[in-house]
């Protein structure tokens, strides 16, 4: 995973509360098994006219400077909606790698964090005139973040301090892959299991033993 | 004797699969059952391989078929949805090879995921379940800790059988009182999202309680639980009781008989102690809740069938404001007007929020004798294949034709649009479903989530109809 650590770019700003991850990456879009194309499917059924690939002009991220895009500013509950993780490789593969919102979706903000994509929760009562400062300072409308510090530097330059989780922090910082450190803890994980399995034995039955049981039922 | 400091249940289920403490408010669980689907599944599977892993207990994994298969009788891996077949394989494939048992196409098990996980007793009361979708809550319903999670943490849970999870925050919504007649627990949880916000539970773990979850069955349960994540909260659970206990009797994945009694004797335990902490109390009186309805994109624009749509210019906040002016201008209904009367084009019964067989009962018995109005579409959709079985024995598949129904094999169907399986021309639609987002059930396809009560009376009347007008009448 590619380490975030700073960034400073165009920041489009989305007005609108409950941002979906269908909105983000609509359900027909999502058609391969693979990972990679989700850049010009984001948000396609507002991006384009509908039924088409025709851009609509009126999409935020159809105008300049917002279509060189790198963060994106949202609403409150961004990104709830289907645990669907192709909504964040759509926000990347599109170039963005930083949301900042009031709140997000829990599930959609962990893909965010396991992808290198920077969620920035801040208040509302910050959002509100950063929202109406990028509608407003069209080409200028840059804003700078420094994971290390955590702060958020807005177009008219004031900075605001962030809040964090330090894991995720880290794991944003190093680009960590989260599978091997969690497989560093196998002897933890195992010793678990041991002691788990005189308590809830039944937990553990093994699927040979379940498909017999099926069969018999007849379930 | 120093007293151990009071636990909420979701809490002593925290402690009871923490393998490490990780810091940072963040424990690593071990996770006891792992569910795929076609959808993501063979994303994830593939990607475990990819990075030159394998399955950590495969035991302890399942599989199901039931986002992208069609729902048409006599279906084939060839679905409508477009680049279905190379999901559909590469699942099968990613499972077989990885030993994990999948109920495909055909077997009388199949369903959607979050319907069979308890009706086979492969969720239990207390277990950890996680899976890679968002409504993976609806478990909670018999109090197991359940939750959505994504591709990437998938691979984790295959890979290492556990995950690292935030502490949420303990949030407790007690329903008490009489629920009216027609009034069911898809109406007490969308007035609840309505009241408190589709964020109201962020960052939170919802423990459901109270006279009138209690008097719920475990099925009603299920539905409760399954929105909790359209409220914005981590998961939702009810504490196991005797109709959890009576629920689990007879599951085929369930406790070996040998282990039944010392499963029944944990799974009492599980209960919030007096005097534990919740971080936000939420109380809401059961017998003052109406049927509900939708009337935007999100399920907190939900009112009782019997009120008006509200304006937006009663909104102060503007962000507020102007997500209720897009949501009205999508759906396109009027402001200051109830949504009774207004005509649909077709309703569909379906999906982890209504498909038991419970659901399908209510239901049919408002059709018994009945037929949905000349030129709605409806549709009905059993959650698995064997609440079809039991529909069918009970000859509910019938009244359900006979009502003008069609009547499908098991699976998410309309639940969601794909780009395959379509309501046609249709462009309003009442639906027992849980999302009402732009575009869910198709292309500006107008949604409005109600109980199956609330969709069958609208689709005899074709206008959205209040389900009590047809018992009295
Ligand atoms: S029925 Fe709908 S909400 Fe439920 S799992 Fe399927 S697609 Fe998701």
């Amino acid at each position: 995973m590619e380490p975030f650590v700073h960034l400073k770019g165009v920041a489009a700003p989305l007005p609108i509360d409950n941002v979906d991850t269908d909105a983000i990456i609509p359900s027909r879009e999502t058609q391969s098994v693979s990972r990679s194309g989700y850049g010009e499917k984001l948000f396609a059924n507002w991006r384009y006219l509908p039924g088409t690939r025709e851009i609509n002009a009126d999409f935020v991220l159809n105008r300049e400077p917002f279509a060189q895009a790198q963060l994106l500013v949202g609403g409150r509950n961004f990104g709830c909606g289907s645990s669907r993780e192709a909504a964040v490789w759509a926000l990347s593969q599109f170039g963005i790698r930083c949301v900042i919102a009031p709140s997000f979706g829990t599930i959609f903000r962990n893909n965010c964090i396991r992808n290198g994509l920077l969620p920035v929760t801040l208040p509302i009562e910050v959002i509100e005139p950063l929202l109406s400062d990028l509608q407003a300072c069209v080409g200028q409308a840059i804003v700078e973040i420094d994971l290390q510090a955590c702060t958020v530097t807005g177009p008219d330059g004031a900075v605001h301090r962030f809040e964090i989780g330090a894991l995720d922090r880290e794991m944003l910082l190093s680009g960590a892959d989260e599978i091997a450190i969690t497989l560093q803890k196998r002897g933890l994980i195992e010793a678990f299991r041991n002691m788990d399995r005189t308590q809830r034995p039944w937990v553990y039955q093994d699927s040979q033993i379940w498909a017999e049981d099926a069969r018999e039922t007849g379930t | 004797m120093a007293q151990a400091q009071p636990a909420t249940l979701i809490e002593k289920l925290w402690r009871a699969h923490e393998v490490a403490d990780l810091g940072d408010d963040t424990s690593l669980l071990h996770i006891d059952r792992l569910f795929l689907h076609e959808r993501s599944g063979g994303r994830m599977l593939q990607g475990v391989a990819a990075a030159g892993r394998t399955a950590f207990d495969p035991a302890m994994i399942f599989g199901t078929l039931d986002h992208i298969i069609d729902t048409d009788p006599g279906r084939t891996d060839q679905t409508k949805f477009p680049g279905g077949p190379e999901f559909i394989q590469q699942f099968r494939s990613g499972t077989a090879a990885a030993g994990i048992r999948t109920f495909d196409l055909g077997d009388p098990n199949q369903g959607i995921v979050h319907v069979i996980a308890p009706e086979l007793g492969i969720a239990q009361p207390g277990m950890t379940l996680v899976c890679g979708d968002s409504h993976t809550c609806t478990v909670g319903g018999i109090g197991a800790l359940a939750w959505g999670i994504g591709i990437t943490q998938g691979e984790h849970v295959i890979s290492t059988q556990c995950l690292a999870v935030k502490r949420p925050k303990m949030m407790r919504v007690r329903f008490d009182g009489a629920l009216g007649a027609c009034v069911t627990a898809k109406d007490m949880i969308l007035h609840l999202i309505r009241l408190h916000g589709a964020r109201g539970g962020q960052g939170c773990a919802i423990e459901f309680c109270g006279s009138a979850v209690a008097a719920l069955s475990c099925e009603a349960r299920m539905t409760l639980c399954n929105m909790a994540v359209e409220f914005g909260a981590w998961t939702g659970i009810v504490a196991p009781d005797e109709k959890t206990i009576d629920f689990m009797r007879g599951r085929p994945f369930g406790p070996e008989a040998g282990h039944w009694a010392n499963a029944e004797t944990w799974w009492r335990t599980l209960h919030s102690d007096q005097g534990a902490r919740f971080d936000i109390d939420i109380a809401i009186d059961a017998s003052a809740i109406a049927p509900q309805v939708t009337w935007g994109t999100s399920s907190e624009q939900s009112i009782g069938i019997d009120e008006a749509v509200p304006s937006p210019d009663d909104v102060a906040d503007p962000v507020a404001r102007g997500s209720a002016e897009k949501a009205l201008g999508y759906t396109g209904v009027t402001p200051g007007r109830p949504l009774t009367g207004l005509p649909i084009e077709a309703a569909f019964i379906g999906s982890c929020t209504n498909s038991r067989i419970e659901d399908l009962r209510g239901a049919a018995a408002l059709l018994r004798g009945r037929h949905v109005a000349e030129g709605v579409k409806a549709i009905c959709v059993p959650g698995s294949s064997t609440v079809k079985r039991m529909a069918e024995a009970e000859g509910l598949d019938r009244i359900f034709a006979d009502a003008g129904f069609e009547w499908r094999e098991a699976g998410c169907s309309l639940c969601f649009y794909a780009g395959g399986d379509s309501f046609g021309s249709a462009r309003r639609v009442i639906s027992s479903t849980n999302r009402n987002f732009e575009n869910r059930q198709g292309v500006g396809v107008r949604s409005h989530l109600a109980s199956p009560l609330t969709v069958a009376a609208s689709a005899v009347a074709g206008e959205i109809s209040d389900p009590r007008d047809l018992v009295t009448r």
